[in-house]
């Protein structure tokens, strides 16, 4: 009883891998969702054949030789055991191969959806990664219509997407488990992976290979939405930094611009116009700062700029001498990018 | 005999130690005074204290390499190039205008030099100050050879197999009916293109 209780309590906490916003199985797209039925084909299957033989392994060992006396020769064969022998292993061999074939060609079809989105897909990302954050791109033959944003993807519900994965320094790989498999970022290569989400819902990335120091804070929201919302977020993401309203956040923009931030940062419709670091033009409605690390709250981002190698060490942004008031104008300004 | 060459080999080794160790924590550094220069014909050169930072920027080869990668980053290959020169002047060579020592150039950089070169005080932050320093440096290899970076391998002549763009479905490579055949385009961010035909 006690040691049920015990395999209970450590098997319960793996049920939370099976739901929320970074799960595989809890699959919000075609992609993933053919994963996890493929992930349940062979979890049941295998787990079938294991009792299976672990049923049969028990009967071996609990059955008793019936024979009472010796036998006369004990290694002369006997016909009719021996034949039953030959047909139940040959039988098991047989079933171990088709077993194995099906659940091959299970694995080969859930790999089989690229080309159908291919054709259909109407919406093209470019997606950079970076140590350690990923620059997003929305593709668009007009250019008036692109949009530069980091960290935050927002998709339309239903739609097939093709995201050209690229990396500026080391090996990233893309992993929104609830949406698709994983697919590497490579230096001076694009990959090409077709997903479609199917559920609106927000649901976290990550980077899933190792690429230095803040690997672990290398996260991305993925925000699904229906279809008028997204165009709604789209075209807002599009126009240039709003002016900002406050006494406050003015003194903030003309910080910005005097500081090193501008040496990195770009906000459209202001002087700053660097590509180093993440695009600013719309921080503000964001839900993370520095690639998931911390939430988009007025503290975080002053304790963010206060000192990033604190919160981040290794990153790229350098920590910068400006003083509280400095910086809580600066704040006050990003915070009214929306 | 034998124990003591050993030992000695491997005492060797601790010189390797500290080459790119890397320190995040960056204290904020005092406001650097203007370097003055003595306004009079044929005056002396611009009066630039001394600092002890030079050696641990100097040193380390994480410090060079930030500092080569800040080099591109804030585009002062726009004006020197990769060191060769352009509008600005070169810094692969031993002619240095206004010193060599890296108090020298961390002050060109910091407050700027006449015909060109802007000042970056308050734009770049003291610490890359003196990493792109170091790395200015270590272009007319004045710092130790062990801790200078590796040579950039992205001019190349041709694109390589692997930056064609991938088309796994077949689906944008439609044979061209007439003309040449065409040429993919290489692929991947800014920076990493080759320069070649």
């Amino acid at each position: 009883m006690r040691a049920l209780s015990l395999a209970v309590l450590i098997l319960l906490p793996l049920c939370s891998g099976c739901s929320g916003r970074q799960s595989a199985l809890d699959a919000a797209g075609s992609e993933a969702a053919r994963i996890e039925s493929l992930f349940w084909t062979f979890t049941i299957t295998v787990s079938a054949v294991w009792i299976l033989v672990m049923t049969g392994l028990a009967l071996a060992m609990r059955r008793r030789h019936e024979a009472a006396e010796p036998l006369p020769e004990p290694l002369a064969p006997d016909r009719r055991v021996e034949h039953r022998a030959t047909i139940t292993i040959n039988a098991l061999v047989i079933a171990t191969g088709v077993i194995l074939l099906a659940l091959m060609v299970a694995s080969f079809l859930a790999g089989r959806s690229g080309p159908s989105l291919a054709r259909e897909h109407s919406l093209e990302l470019e997606l950079t990664g970076r140590q350690w954050w990923w620059d997003i791109r929305y593709a668009d033959k007009d250019p008036a219509r692109v949009v530069t944003t980091a960290n935050e993807i927002h998709l339309p519900v239903g739609r097939a997407v093709e995201l050209k994965l690229a990396s500026s320094d080391v090996i990233h790989s893309f992993w929104v488990p609830n949406i698709a498999g994983k697919l590497d970022l490579v230096p001076g290569r694009q990959n090409v992976l077709f997903i479609k989400p199917e559920r609106v819902g927000t649901y976290r990335g990550q980077c899933a290979e190792f690429c230095g120091l803040q690997h672990a804070h290398m996260a991305l929201l993925v925000v699904v939405e229906p279809e008028q919302q997204f165009e709604a977020w789209y075209a807002a993401e599009l126009g240039s930094a709003a002016e900002p309203g406050t006494p406050e956040a003015k003194r903030g923009k003309e910080l910005f611009s005097k500081a090193a931030c501008v040496m990195c940062h770009q906000i459209r419709g202001s002087t700053a116009g660097a590509r180093l670091g993440p695009d600013l033009t719309h921080v503000g409605r964001r839900a993370t700062i520095a690639a998931g690390t911390l939430p988009m709250t007025a503290v975080d981002l002053d304790s963010w700029i206060a000192d990033p190698q604190a919160v981040k060490p290794g990153v790229s942004m350098p920590k910068v001498d400006l003083s509280p008031e400095d910086r809580r104008s600066i704040v006050a300004y990003l915070g009214s990018l929306k | 005999m034998r124990k003591a060459i050993a030992s000695i080999a491997l005492l060797c080794l601790l010189c390797a130690c500290e080459r790119e160790q890397r320190s995040f924590e960056q204290k904020a550094p005092p406001e650097q005074p203007v370097a003055l220069s003595v306004l009079a014909p044929g005056g002396e050169p611009p009066n630039v204290p001394p600092s002890d930072k030079a050696k641990k920027y100097e040193n380390n080869a994480y410090s060079v390499s930030e500092g080569k990668k800040l080099f591109s980053a804030f585009n002062c290959t726009g004006c020197h190039a990769n060191g060769g020169g352009g509008s600005g002047p070169a810094l692969i060579d031993d002619h240095w205008i206004y010193g060599s020592a890296i108090e020298n150039i961390a002050a060109t950089i910091r407050e700027g030099r006449p015909n060109g070169m802007p000042s970056f005080r308050d734009k770049i932050p003291e610490e890359q100050i003196w990493e792109l320093a170091a790395f200015v440096r270590s272009l007319g290899a004045l710092i130790p050879k062990d801790v200078a970076s590796g040579r950039s391998d992205d001019m190349q002549a041709a694109p390589s197999e692997n930056r064609m763009i991938p088309d796994p479905f077949g689906l944008t490579n439609t044979p061209a009916t007439t003309g040449p055949p065409q040429v993919p385009t290489p692929a991947g961010p800014a920076g990493t293109q080759p320069l070649g035909p």
